[in-house]
């Protein structure tokens, strides 16, 4: 028992370190966003408006669902750049189905009702994740590619299904056929708080559990950290890596259903550059592109980041060529300090360990000490 | 012999004598973080003569290797060419001052000529781009010199390994290399192969080009040897002239004095066989050979069976077939009476058999993970209530695994990159543990662990034993196999030669069983019946 007391003492300052640690990480993100919201409400009164919060909301809550998915990607180290395109591709089948689909051999023409749409074109979301999780996981494709190619596809499947033009009025469905309510569902405000910020909270709760307290968020990390070490502690690797990607695509067959009710329309450029937004959010929030560190609450701290700082520039009248240049440079100085600090915190550990190693031949014997710096005399 | 007068450097060239000392280590000293590979070692390579460097694994060979090759820089102590202090920033350093160094691994690009292979990254230019008939003329100059009639325009993947390795040598030999730095070079050539490089060797020697050279093959390196240089623990305990060494004095001086721990009055009382490997080949579809032949091998309960053998014997590869990572090319493995074909890595685990791995840092640690998190990853469906991790009850039997291994840690949170090599080892053993195997699996379970901990692992696989744990562990460490084991077994390329009782058996048998074998059976063989090979010339 004299042993458990004992780690315990010692694992209370090493515990607070760790979480320091992780605080000053996610902390950056969190400094950041303060400083950009307070420079953009001195400049400009109505940044702070209950109108211009609810824009942000709205635009931070599709880049943040979409960027909880990435994160899982992520954190098992890969990448997902076709969650843009998904976005497009699931808006269209949500049109078509509103337009109705013409049953083959026969005049008749199904109308489904409004929830079976959401699900298929979430569904349609999964399917394309699970497509890229089965490329990627079986025959080792490089995530890169397939989900490169598959922005193409996806993008392109859109273009098809539109047919050059935009779905716009049928969306509203027709009474009667149990299809209407989009508008009013997937664009109200609960509580007037716009539903996209809702189901961004419900994601970030439902993820970080799933993080934080199933196998299945082990084994992420484990994966993203070590894949071979992982594999041989009995983690399903392949499974774990398929089903990160159907998570993208889930997230992104959402945002879909959601940009078609907030826009009222879908179009075939519906979502397009997600993807790079989605990946800024995950890494200014200190999520590693090589994998097994990140959290669900810095990707959202991310994706505000973006929101408030794309949202500031327009309203305080930047050029919009500047705000482009700009919100580049903050996520590469993100990336850079993140990059800076794990380098300041590998070499205090490493200056850790050879103190420790010289603290501990020391009590070993005598013999042993005479090693570094007295050899030289002792030799010649 | 050799001063420190800087004045002769380019006179010395020029009445270059056999036998001068022309490369000296200092006092060198290597630290990497908390573990020193190197203390305090003097040494001297000497003009046309072959310095053979024995020593087991982790007695600090690589170690000096890459410090003579400029890949690492000493942390105390240094180098002397020609009696002149030097400093190798990087290997194009030491290229220049003429040391090169041929890896085990051949660094050679396939896809590329003969004449194209040595010269990359220094190609000779003319006007009109690289100049191929200069490169392909000094080529042939290198192959006469080397008397192995190799065309320039030969692709290097068209050459058999052997041959590749000449062209290793002639590459260095094109720098005007006047040391040269030979890792393992006839781990993958064959006997005949073997002859015709010591023939180069021979050949090198009377150019006044000064060798160094490593092997696990004790007899063919006392062949070749002038000299014999002695490692363990990173000290260099001895060095001897060639004419008054033989196998028995390599050895005893490279195992030094005994470890302090010794389990041989272990109880022996087996249960009933656990792990029955019955006739088991591996193929490896890269090299096109069975680095594992025909194997059986039966574990019972509580019983410790050791695999003794060289590095690239098939341990690791018969490993990790057992483990599940590979396939098996013939043969079953039974867990328990049940066959595992098709049953995956953590299939296996939930039945009962789990790998702790050969390379610590690739395979084991989540580095980026707590010393808890590392602990409990194997075992985590313990904790699983209605799909959630029960976090306290992990939480406690982590802790109390940390206390149960003797893990010296901070506690649970402690990132696992803040332990020693014997504490990490002892997290990535209690991880399998934690799974409540039948049969645990250990590659090499003290590489890179002081001798303090290796005892400690060893009462630990022990103690569990005792409970009725089978366990089977590989090392290349002939005092672990006879002090910690129930069993030896002994494998060499690929088959397993020979069985030792450890109470019985001497250093020198054990070590000469894993050595004696002919390299020809490698190569081919495997479903039909076993080759009966003689003995080599």
């Amino acid at each position: 028992m004299t042993t458990t007391a004992e780690t315990d003492v010692a694992a209370s300052p090493k515990r607070f370190n760790i979480n320091f640690g992780a605080l000053i990480m996610e902390g950056r993100a969190l400094v950041a966003l303060i400083v950009i919201i307070a420079i953009f409400a001195l400049m400009n009164d109505n940044y702070l408006s209950s109108g211009n919060l609810a824009t942000i909301a709205k635009d931070v809550a599709f880049n943040a669902i979409i960027a909880l998915g990435m994160l899982l990607v992520i954190l098992k180290g890969g990448i997902d750049l076709s969650v843009g395109s998904t976005v497009g591709l699931t808006g269209a089948v949500a049109g078509n189905l509103f337009q109705g689909v013409s049953l083959p051999l026969t005049d008749a023409v199904m109308y489904p009702s409004l929830w079976v749409i959401v699900v298929i074109a979430v569904a349609v979301g999964m399917l394309v994740g699970w497509i890229n999780g089965l490329l990627i996981s079986r025959l080792n494709l490089a995530p890169f590619i397939v989900t490169l190619g598959m922005l193409y596809v996806g993008r392109g499947l859109t273009q098809v299904l539109l047919g050059g033009t935009n779905i716009t009025n049928e969306l509203r469905g027709q009474e009667g056929l149990n299809n209407e309510g989009l508008f009013a569902i997937f664009a109200s405000y609960p509580l007037g708080v716009p539903i996209s910020a809702w189901v961004m909270i419900a994601l970030a709760v439902i993820f970080s559990i799933l993080l934080t307290r199933t196998p299945f968020g082990r084994w992420l990390y484990a994966t993203g950290s070590n894949e071979r070490a992982a594999e041989l502690s009995g983690v399903p690797v392949k499974r774990v890596k398929t089903r990160v990607y159907i998570f993208t695509g889930m997230c992104a067959g959402m945002v879909g259903i959601l940009q078609i009710a907030n826009i009222r329309s879908s179009t075939a450029d519906l979502g397009s550059l997600y993807e790079l937004n989605a990946i800024a959010a995950v890494v200014i929030g200190g999520a590693a592109l090589s994998g097994g560190r990140g959290t669900v609450r810095g990707t959202i701290i991310g994706a505000f980041v973006i929101g408030f700082l794309t949202n500031g520039l327009v309203i305080v009248g930047v050029s919009p060529f500047w705000q482009t240049v700009i919100t580049g440079a903050v996520i590469i100085l993100a990336v850079a300090m993140d990059q800076i600090q794990q380098i300041v915190q590998r070499r205090r550990a490493d200056a850790r360990a050879v103190a420790q190693a010289r603290r501990e031949s020391e009590k070993h014997d005598d013999a042993d000490v005479a090693e570094e710096p007295s050899d030289t005399q002792k030799v010649h | 012999m050799v001063t420190a007068d800087t004045s002769t450097t380019s006179e010395t060239r020029d009445t270059e004598q056999a036998g001068e000392v022309v490369l000296r280590g200092v006092n060198i000293s290597k630290t990497y973080g908390v573990t020193r590979a190197l203390r305090g070692v003097n040494f001297d390579v000497r003009r046309g003569e072959v310095t053979v460097l024995f020593g087991e694994n982790g007695a600090g060979k690589s170690t000096l290797m890459k410090i003579l090759s400029g890949v690492e820089q000493p942390t105390a102590g240094h180098l002397e060419l020609d009696g002149e202090v030097i400093e190798l920033a990087s290997t194009t350093d030491a290229v220049e001052r003429g040391i090169s160094i041929i890896h085990q691994e051949l660094n050679l690009n396939p896809n590329l000529k003969v004449r194209d292979n040595i010269f990359l990254g220094r190609e000779l230019l003319s006007v009109r781009g690289i100049n191929y008939a200069e490169q392909s003329r000094i080529t042939r100059e290198v192959m006469e010199r080397l008397e192995e009639p190799i065309s320039p325009d030969t692709y290097v993947q068209d050459l058999r390994v052997g041959q590749q390795q000449i062209v290793e040598i002639a590459r260095a030999l094109s720098t005007d290399a006047r040391i040269l730095i030979m890792d393992e070079p006839t781990s993958a050539l064959s006997t005949t192969e073997v002859h015709v490089l010591f023939k180069i060797i021979r050949e090198l020697k009377r150019q006044n080009v000064a060798i160094v050279y490593i092997s696990h093959h004790l007899e063919e390196a006392i062949e070749i040897a002038d000299r014999a240089v002695v490692f363990r623990d990173g000290e260099l305990v001895a060095k001897e002239d060639a004419a008054n060494i033989d196998l028995p004095w390599v050895v005893r001086t490279m195992v030094g004095r005994e470890a302090d721990y010794d389990f041989r009055d272990e109880p022996r009382e087996y249960g009933d066989v656990v792990l029955s490997i019955q006739d088991v080949s591996v193929y490896d579809s890269v090299s096109e050979k069975f680095p594992v032949n025909h194997v059986s091998l039966d574990v019972r309960e509580g019983e410790i069976v050791c695999l003794y053998g060289l590095m690239g014997a098939g341990r690791t590869e018969l490993m990790e077939t057992l483990a599940g990572r590979d396939k098996v090319a013939g043969g079953r493995i039974m867990l328990d009476g049940k066959d595992m074909a098709g049953r995956s890595i953590s299939d296996r685990i939930q039945r009962g058999m789990g790998l702790v791995p050969e390379d610590r840092q690739r395979d084991g640690l989540i580095k980026l993970q707590s010393v808890g998190k590392n602990l409990s990853l194997a075992g985590l469906s313990w904790w699983v209530r209605n799909g959630l991790l029960q976090r306290g009850a992990e939480n406690e039997r982590v802790k109390q695994q940390i206390a149960d291994i003797g893990v010296k840690t901070a506690g649970p949170q402690a990132p696992i990159t803040s332990l020693s090599g014997g504490n990490a080892q002892k997290v990535v053993i209690g991880k399998m543990l934690l799974t409540d195997p039948r049969v645990l699996l250990l590659d090499e379970p003290t590489r890179g662990v002081d001798v303090g901990a290796k005892g400690e692992i060893f009462s630990l696989i022990f103690k569990q034993a005792r409970k009725g744990l089978a366990v089977l562990f590989v090392t290349s460490d002939v005092g672990e196999a006879l002090t910690a084991s129930h069993r030896i077994v002994v494998m060499s390329r690929g088959h397993l030669v020979t069985e030792f009782d450890p109470r019985e058996a001497t250093r020198e048998d054990v070590m000469a069983a894993a050595e004696d074998s002919t390299p020809e059976l490698l190569s081919a063989e495997a479903p039909g019946a076993h080759a009966t090979n003689g003995a080599d010339g």
